[in-house]
């Protein structure tokens, strides 16, 4: 299987290595040309969502990638992944509480971002995904969801709320399996 | 190592690709994090202007860092002196996300440095060589820099401690096992970092490039040269435009090795901060601390 893993910033260098674990060969995408290897798979790592997001849009990457994922494309998304990938962003500034995303707003879910609070709020806990028991997950700065509409399959929760989540062709989480 | 050195580790990961700038007000870090910035340091005075206005340089007041934290949504850092503990407690008391014990302000202990290990909070450290980066991150950093020279706008520091760090890490890495105990003598250095370093052939932290970062080309040299992500300290805010600057800088560290874009982002923009040449001057901020 061949990953395209989005490499404009953040911690792309540990989500190829996870996927390289698991077997697969993978590539970097930095501009538009990268684009031409084909993938299997786009997995979008951890980082700065505002950076990835603005150097999406400035490094001309951001139609092509979003009609491949329209396309049904396979996605991986952590944590910034994630943001960019929601309908809509938590916004208590609005008038009902949600923004409609800026980016891909893909995914039919609401993202609360650094929604534990700044660093100090950063954790780690031990839980089932998708069936797998006593897997460690990692909160960087996380974001949460908070509502997901019905048709998203949810694979794990904390305290109660989603975690991770499927959706037709993406698979998303707020924590990091990479790490 | 404890759980929260790791998940401090982990954060800085997240910054790696980026750049983190220098802002002394909201409105500043809000054009830098429009520009791309994936943290901002934030300061009363810039590098620049610290070494212009001379006299004592302290930790900036939590309320103008406060002001900051409120207006943009990336990670937020701020300078202590080097070992001040204090100033580190009261920053990490208005949830900083990283602290960085910095050689920018007047250090307020000549010999010691932090035992950052007793901190929840993360520190960044600025190293020269390998030596003085794994002694920090023995105290307890989960991020290292180089030095360069502050404020200065001349990169000829930074490409220096950069070289010299990935210069010493290859003798590391090329080293029989039984060697690796006088090699941690030498380096002054604790020696299961050191036998990090000859098994992994790299930090055990992210490393970035830090002081007289100017350019689109200066952040792309300190990427060639091994960098991780770089701070811009003085050269965006003391430039004539400082939001198109800032973006082409975030562009260039993305791109380094695409020498038809870092053309491109170099063109118009606007003076670059004029600067002074690291030789000429007085005071030397990167002997501070070693």
């Amino acid at each position: 299987m061949k990953v395209g893993v989005l490499s404009v910033q953040g911690a792309f260098a540990e989500m190829e290595a996870y996927w390289r674990r698991h077997g697969a060969e993978t590539f970097e995408i930095r501009q538009l040309a990268d684009l031409e290897r084909g993938m299997d798979l786009l997995a979008l790592p951890g980082g700065e969502s505002t950076v990835q997001g603005k150097l999406l849009k400035d490094l001309g990457l951001f139609e092509p990638l979003k009609e491949r994922i329209d396309g049904g494309l396979p996605v991986f998304a952590v944590c910034a992944g994630l943001i960019l990938l929601a309908e809509k962003i938590d916004d208590p500034g609005s008038r009902d509480g949600t923004r409609p995303s800026q980016w891909f707003g893909v995914l039919p879910v609401t993202v609360k971002r650094n929604a534990y609070g700044r660093q100090l709020g950063s954790f780690t806990t031990v839980g089932t995904w998708d069936g797998h028991p006593n897997t460690p997950m990692t909160f960087i700065r996380a974001p949460a969801i908070t509502a997901v509409q019905p048709e998203v399959e949810i694979l794990s929760t904390f305290n109660g709320q989603p975690t991770s989540v499927r959706y037709r062709n993406i698979t998303a989480s707020t924590w990091h399996p990479e790490l | 190592m404890n759980d929260r050195q790791e998940l401090n580790r982990n954060l800085a990961q997240m910054l790696k690709g980026g750049v983190i700038m220098d802002v002394t007000t909201p409105e500043q870090a809000k054009i830098a994090e429009a520009a791309g910035a994936c943290a901002v340091m934030a300061l009363e005075r810039i590098p620049a202007d610290i070494r212009a206005a001379g006299g004592v340089s302290r930790m900036s007041d939590p309320a103008m860092i406060k002001g900051i934290q409120a207006a943009v949504s990336i990670p937020v850092m701020a300078k202590c002196r080097i070992g001040h503990i204090a100033e580190a407690r009261i920053l990490e008391a208005i949830e900083i996300d990283y602290i960085d014990e910095s050689e920018v302000l007047s250090p307020a202990d000549d010999t010691r440095h932090i035992d950052k290990t007793k901190f929840a909070v993360p520190f960044v450290c600025g190293a020269r060589d390998l030596g003085e980066a794994l002694r920090r991150i023995g105290e307890g950093a989960t991020m290292i820099r180089t030095k360069g020279e502050p404020g200065t706008g001349d990169v000829v520091q930074a490409v220096r401690h950069m070289r010299k760090m990935q210069g010493e890490i290859r003798r590391v890495v090329s080293l029989r096992e039984d060697e690796l105990y006088e090699a941690a003598k030498e380096l002054a250095a604790p020696l299961d970092l050191v036998k990090f370093v000859h098994a992994n052939g790299k930090l055990p932290v992210v490393n970035f490039a830090a002081g007289g970062v100017a350019t689109p080309a200066d952040a792309a040299l300190m990427m060639e040269l091994g960098a991780e992500g770089v701070f811009v300290g003085s050269g965006i805010f003391k430039s004539g435009d400082p939001a198109k600057r800032a973006a082409a800088i975030v562009q260039a560290v993305t791109n380094w090795q695409d020498a038809k874009l870092l053309a491109k982002l170099s063109e118009n923009l606007g003076p670059a901060m004029v600067g002074i040449n690291a030789e000429e001057i007085e005071t030397i901020m990167e002997e501070r601390g070693k």
